[in-house]
């Protein structure tokens, strides 16, 4: 089937998804079920992550730029700036995609193909809405806490590795950070986090909500959602770069 | 009531329903019978709306469903109860909150009221203690009587039941059969019952649709159709020789 089938159908059940709840307490209590599940259930990684990668920038960093010309705290600079522009929001997102995207797209799928998807439809229930709505809604809400985690355990486990390792003095490390800091910065962050976690619900869900056949197909799904989602956060971190920093 | 008209389906190039019309009846189980891949399940859920038929209508007492608009549909999908062939129930939810999930949907009762509701239904069902299970610890035939109290919960006025039997051993599809007739004469509810088991529709069947090829071939009676001289009819139902000894006994033929 054309790409643009696809498209034309992704935005066919964007409509359905945001259609008037049914009971919007029922939503509100299964949004707060997904903040846990999708949200909470990920800091674990993110936290691991990001703490790991911020050490590594950090060690990286100075034996890139080991020069008497470059000032020591180039090396916390340099960290907070990888860290809050890139890394937290974009790479912690592809790997989200990977972790949230699969058990959206797996979930959604085995429900499809196990008739419960048709088991709402007959009820008179908005399977889109009900499904989807209160995973976008709860990845949207979650997700930009979870940068924000992110981005203080990747600065802050790259000053303790810098620390640890001796490559970088505490103070030159802190003093870095605190340079040309723009608060602008987070923001920016945070619109690209906010952005990324509607890509990978929707693209998931839509794979999910899709699924024709068995649990083979459940397992393409599955794939397809971690594959598309990482393309289109891709191809959405450079409009956004361009748009909201140039 | 629910009349079918003209209906035809199509997936791709494939025809796979042919002009069907026939009129289920309110107060009595009909049976849609036929070979796998006959198009008897596409028929029903042209009928429940999951899929739009591209000739025909489906009429519940008179209306024709696919020319409703979306909140007209809405108010008729929550008159159908529907039972699935592999009973479809939330796995995430226990069985008490299976059976009260269409009642926190669209009930206006209270948190007390829906329990007791969920409660009756699973009774009505001979559930007893297994509010909090859930369905992957509930053997096949009890998730199906799960699926069965979740559909009767909002007092459907049609009831579809897609293969009801499938997977069950014969004492539990004959109380599976049991139950769907009791609740259609206790309801009086249009019921639908898509079945290949024979069996079930010598138990149950009080108005038989035999759909082959994708178009209706044959309606009627049991005990019509153990006197049809219909030649795929007679293929379908009397392919085993339990059959042929039945058909024998009842009514002395060969």
């Amino acid at each position: 089937m054309s790409v643009l089938f696809h498209i034309g159908r992704y935005f066919l059940l964007l409509r359905e998804t945001f259609g008037r709840p049914e009971r919007f307490s029922l939503y509100w209590s299964r949004t707060v079920e997904e903040m846990d599940l999708l949200g909470v259930k990920s800091l674990g990684i993110v936290a691991l992550l990001s703490a790991f990668m911020g050490a590594v920038i950090t060690i990286q960093t100075k034996t890139n730029i080991d020069s008497p010309l470059i000032q020591a705290w180039v090396v916390g600079f340099a960290t907070r700036q990888s860290t809050i522009l890139e890394f937290s929001p974009t790479v912690i997102s592809l790997i989200l995609a990977g972790k949230v995207g699969s058990n959206i797209a797996a979930e959604i799928g085995s429900m499809r193909v196990k008739e419960q998807i048709d088991a709402l439809d007959i009820m008179g229930v908005n399977s889109a809405g009900y499904l989807i709505l209160p995973k976008i809604a709860a990845t949207m809400l979650i997700n930009p806490f979870l940068i924000m985690i992110s981005m203080f355990l990747g600065i802050f486990g790259g000053w303790l590795a810098g620390v640890e390792t001796g490559v970088v003095v505490s103070d030159d490390f802190i003093q870095g950070i605190q340079i040309g800091f723009k608060p602008y910065h987070v923001v920016y962050a945070l619109v690209k986090t906010v952005v990324f976690a509607f890509i990978i619900t929707t693209i998931s869900a839509y794979q999910g909500y899709y699924t024709k056949g068995g649990t083979r197909e459940v397992g393409i799904s599955s794939t397809r959602a971690v594959v598309y989602s990482n393309v289109v956060i891709l191809f959405a971190n450079l409009i956004l770069t361009q748009a909201l920093l140039l | 009531m629910i009349t079918v008209e003209g209906l035809g389906k199509s997936f791709g190039d494939v025809r796979i329903l042919e002009g069907i019309d026939a009129v289920f009846r309110k107060g009595s189980v009909n049976q849609i019978i036929g070979r796998s891949g006959s198009g008897k399940s596409v028929l029903a859920k042209c009928m429940v709306g999951l899929h739009r038929p591209e000739e025909g209508r489906v009429l519940y007492e008179g209306h024709s469903f696919h020319d409703m608009n979306a909140e007209e549909k809405r108010s008729i999908r929550q008159r159908i109860g529907m039972l699935f062939q592999g009973s479809a129930l939330f796995d995430s939810l226990s069985v008490i909150e299976n059976v009260m999930f269409p009642l926190r949907m669209f009930g206006a009762m209270g948190k007390e009221e829906m329990r007791e509701r969920a409660n009756t239904c699973l009774k009505r069902v001979r559930i007893i203690d297994k509010d909090h299970h859930f369905p992957a610890e509930l053997s096949g035939g009890m998730q199906k009587r799960v699926g069965i109290a979740r559909a009767i919960a909002m007092n459907p006025e049609y009831l579809f039941c897609d293969e009801p039997n499938s997977g069950l051993d014969p004492q539990t599809a004959i109380v599976i059969d049991e139950l769907i007739k009791e609740l259609t004469e206790e309801f009086n509810t249009t019921t639908i019952v898509i079945t290949h088991d024979m069996n079930s529709v010598m138990e149950t069947g009080e108005h038989i649709i035999f759909i082959h090829k994708g178009r209706k071939w044959w309606e009627g009676t049991r005990d019509e159709l153990l006197r049809s001289d219909n030649k795929e009819l007679n293929e379908f139902v009397f392919a085993s020789s339990l059959m042929r000894q039945v058909k024998k006994a009842m009514i002395g033929g060969a």
